[in-house]
């Protein structure tokens, strides 16, 4: 029997009833009484400097409300990383200069979307084109155009991570590889498009509803960019129609809605459309890298040094963060004794790159387990066998950087051993590539400069013993409302549909970092079950008294009965003692509260997730394509809390980075993307979707919410690897490039067909 | 210049007066109110708007409102039966086949033409009639799994 009552059950999500009946409401589904609609007016050049903007023929169009320009902001400049002023640097309305093909120049409101689009045709605005750089590669040479002016080279940051003796122990290695990749971009392609309702009033109070995973980090930058205090912005999550990291920073239809409303008090609402969203919003940060391993003749991996240069675009955005996140699980998951990385991250005048869904370890596993596979082969070692020789383990440690406290890879690399053997001989030109992975549990890093706990919660019993939750979580899909619903039930001993949560409303909720980098589940986890735990103790302290109870026993409650642990059948009703605890304490509510924030776990994460992928492709020779057939994944998440929900993340994570790995690209024509529609822009769909198998390993992580820690977002990043590794093994050519596409791979068989032939 | 649209919607008659450029969806979603249907890509491709006209699963922001005219209607908000879930809606929420569900209402609705169309589908044409539905998060498979649960009478 489980030693839970609520957890690890196969339950459907909390807002699901209101989600397959079209009752729940999006910002997207939003209209205010009197409310305006916004456009935003664009950049068609990569870089030019604006000379004047002339909007006196839109502002006399008839239903236009407003035409806004830099000249109507406080000329400041937002960014994440708020602890390094230098990375703020984007005006979101440019004044001076654009530096890509979308850059925001000016926003109109109107009565409706068809004159708000027709003023945008009616403002004039004098450009001086200036050369434009699009490729990292040449906008870090000398004399070239500089994106940003006095950032030397257009380099915006660099990472450096080194630990043991790397020279030395390169002297050790039997053997030394050196290869380089590119790892392409990525659109994030939400099903709901960026959008914003901001109603500013007389008050001089400012009330958003936005689509963001972090309701936080939007009032926070909103304030900050208007000139307004942090109370007097309100920002409001409803549902939201995904994320996947391209909705956490502050975005125009947040920040032009919120200046419109607040030059006209009145509603106004943005909606970007389908080529704004590809073309305007972030990206996956394309990453060339360049990879030295070594190792011994048995296997022993010693050394690695990784050299990236990322195509930063326009902005810093989270692009910071990638660039450190990518060289940090470069050296993931085995044991290298001597690492050393060198990330410089590059501004180009395309759109700007950022935060995707596995948050640069996507690309550094794709390198990585390309690579090892690259080496196995040379020493003549099975895959399987060198990764299980270097693979981490339990309670391991990187000096400085990381504890690694619970770990199944091992276990994971077992089960899908079985799996590969169970399936025997393949057919023909089919293959199959194992890559294993990892991922954090919420970040560290305190970029963003928060003087709050990085989560909290409040919770409160109502008299008749149900529970109203509150916290600043967002949910964007992932079901965080569930999962954390879930864990309050659990501590608090009473049953899910005691639970009502009230999420990411900075008005009512405690704050909370946002859902990024599978922060929830172990960060607001952790403070809901302290909330509930703080909720629960002033009610068995009533019931002790009540009870008599021998200071040696202890009190616990479950299904909603409080009683003495190791004598369940001695205690009393949760309810009873609800009512009689609020009389208790002169009328005024159970109400627990509970943060979290992490301490002594190094630098990155308080917790890892774990597993390992096999997939099984078919390649066909004459034409390159490769079809997906099989999707076989291990996982360690520790507890798994409401199971239904980690499948489902496992299952689309397969998609997406699939869909990296073979299909979605961005191309670009001088910066222009051109495919900037989803008819253009090729994602895997019902038809192409391989069949899934999800073994699941058991781990406890201490750090974690009753032991559960990341599920989800690092299924992003084997995918693309084991891909490349089964078109290896089917047909016998290494592509290094991403995405793999028919085209890459005809060539490379017709380059081996010739190279086999002389 | 405005003309008149007679449309049946999830069984209720209304007579409307619209602009020859508007679209099904437009007067789904802003004149009914009825945002249960959402729009994702304006052009066809997405399938987050699909209703069910006239009984075959249309994309409506591909549909002018005035073809329609006549029509009958279904929409996400007619599929339950007052307080009781379709059996659809209740085999999305115990498969998990929706996360953000920004495409789940017209993943539905083209699911029950389907299904209403073809009562014993295989798994290919289950596949097949919701290829035109782009779903981000789920990676499809659960949404085969629950079509299937529905179309085999288990639930």
């Amino acid at each position: 029997m489980s030693k839970f009552s609520v957890i690890g059950k196969r339950v459907h999500n909390v807002d699901g009833p209101e989600k397959v009946t079209g009752a729940a409401k999006y910002a997207f589904d939003m209209t205010l009484p009197n409310m305006l609609y916004g456009k935003i007016l664009r950049s068609p050049h990569p870089h030019a400097k604006i000379l004047n903007i002339d909007t006196s023929k839109a502002e006399k169009l008839i239903g236009v409300k407003a035409v806004l320009t830099a000249k109507d902001t406080l000329g400041r400049k937002v960014g994440i990383w708020r602890r390094f002023p230098e990375l703020c640097d984007e005006e979101i309305l440019c004044s001076t200069k654009v530096h890509y093909i979308g850059d925001p120049v000016a926003t109109v409101a109107a009565v409706d979307e068809d004159t708000a689009e027709e003023a945008l045709d009616l403002i004039d605005v004098e450009y001086e084109q200036l050369p434009a750089v699009f490729d990292p590669m040449e906008a870090i040479k000398e004399g070239a155009p500089q994106v940003h002016d006095g950032v030397e080279f257009n380099i915006n940051v660099t990472r450096h991570i080194e630990w043991g003796d790397v020279d030395e122990a390169f002297k050790r290695c039997d053997h030394i590889r050196e290869d380089r990749f590119y790892c392409s971009s990525q659109a994030h392609m939400c099903m709901e498009p960026h959008n914003t309702v901001a109603s500013f009033g007389f008050d001089g109070k400012l009330t958003v509803w936005s689509s963001t995973q972090s309701s936080y980090y939007t009032q926070v930058l909103l304030a900050g960019m208007l000139g307004l205090r942090e109370g007097d912005v309100r920002v409001i999550k409803p549902h939201v129609g995904g994320g996947w990291g391209g909705k956490v920073e502050l975005d125009a239809t947040q920040f032009c809605a919120s200046l419109l409303s607040m030059k006209l008090c009145r509603p106004v609402k943005i909606v970007f459309n389908r080529e704004e969203e590809f073309t305007a919003t972030k990206r996956r940060t394309p990453m060339y890298y360049t990879v030295r391993l070594g190792a011994k003749r048995d296997g022993t991996l010693l050394a690695k040094e990784v050299r990236v240069i990322t195509e930063g675009g326009a902005y810093t955005c989270l692009g910071a963060t990638t660039l450190y996140v990518t060289g940090f699980f470069s050296s993931f998951p085995y044991k290298y004794p001597n690492y050393r990385y060198d990330g410089y991250r590059v501004y180009t005048n395309t759109e700007p790159t950022s935060a995707m869904r596995g948050f640069g370890a996507p690309q550094a596993t794709f390198v990585g387990e390309s690579q090892l596979d690259m080496m196995a082969e040379d020493l003549g070692i099975d895959p399987m066998a060198i990764r299980r020789k270097n693979g981490m383990t339990p309670n391991y440690e990187i000096p400085g950087q990381a504890y690694i406290q619970s770990c199944g890879l091992h276990e994971c690399l077992e089960k899908v051993e079985e799996e590969i053997k169970r399936q025997g001989k393949l057919s023909p030109n089919h293959g199959i590539g194992v890559a294993c992975y990892s991922f954090v549990s919420g970040g560290i890093f305190n970029w963003f400069d928060t003087p709050y706990a990085f989560s909290s919660a409040v919770v409160r019993i109502n008299i008749d013993g149900k529970v109203d939750l509150y916290t600043g979580a967002c949910d964007i899909g992932q079901g965080s409302n569930t999962v954390l619903s879930m864990i309050c039930a659990e501590e608090l001993g009473v049953h899910l549909e005691d639970i009502r949560i009230h999420a990411a409303d900075t008005g009512t909720c405690p704050p909370d970092l946002g859902a990024w980098a599978s922060r929830e589940t172990l960060m607001n986890g952790n403070a809901v079950k302290a909330a509930a735990a703080d909720a629960k103790r002033q009610l068995l302290e009533l019931a002790a008294a009540k009870l008599g109870v021998n200071i040696v026993y202890d009190l616990d409650i479950k299904d909603r009965w409080i009683h003495i642990v190791g004598r369940p059948e001695r205690g009393l009703s949760y309810y009873d003692i609800v009512r009689e605890a609020i009389r208790g304490k002169d009328g005024e509510m159970v109400i627990g509260r509970g943060h979290y924030t992490p301490r002594r776990k190094g630098m990155v994460s308080p917790a890892y997730s774990f597993g390992v992928q096999a997939v099984e492709v078919e390649v066909d020779p004459e034409t390159g394509k490769v079809k997906l057939l099989t999707a076989t994944t291990a996982h360690d998440s520790g507890t798994v809390i409401n199971p239904l929900a980690c499948d489902g993340q496992l299952e689309g994570a397969i998609s997406m980075a699939g869909g990296y790995g073979f299909c979605e690209d961005q191309p670009m024509d001088n910066g222009k993307i051109l495919n900037p529609s989803i008819g253009d822009y090729k994602v895997i769909r019902s038809l192409d979707m391989p069949k899934t198998k999800i073994l699941v390993v058991d781990t406890y992580e201490p750090e974690g919410p009753f032991g559960a820690k990341e599920a989800g977002e690092g299924l992003t990043n084997p995918t693309a690897g084991a891909i490349a590794n089964a078109i290896y093994n089917a047909v016998g050519v290494r592509i290094t490039d991403l995405p793999i596409t028919p085209e890459k791979v005809l060539n490379a068989l017709k380059e081996k067909k010739k190279k086999e032939s002389t | 210049m405005k003309k008149e649209l007679r449309l049946t919607v999830n069984g209720q008659s209304y007579e409307l007066y619209v602009e020859p450029k508007t679209l099904l969806v437009e007067v789904i979603r802003n004149q009914l109110g009825l945002t249960g249907t959402k729009r994702g890509c304006e052009s066809g491709v997405c399938g987050a708007c699909t209703v069910i006209l006239n009984r075959v699963a249309v994309k409506s922001c591909s549909v002018l409102a005035l073809e329609a005219n006549g029509g009958e209607v279904e929409t996400i908000e007619g599929l339950a039966k007052g307080s009781e879930l379709h059996p659809l809606q209740k085999a999305f929420l115990d498969y998990g086949a929706f996360q953000c569900g920004f495409c789940t209402s017209g993943m539905l609705m083209s699911a029950k033409a389907l299904l209403d169309e073809a009562p014993n589908p295989t798994e290919e044409q289950i596949k097949e009639g919701i290829d035109g539905n782009i779903c981000r998060c789920t990676g499809y498979n659960s949404i085969v799994r629950a079509i299937t649960h529905v179309a085999k009478g288990q639930i």
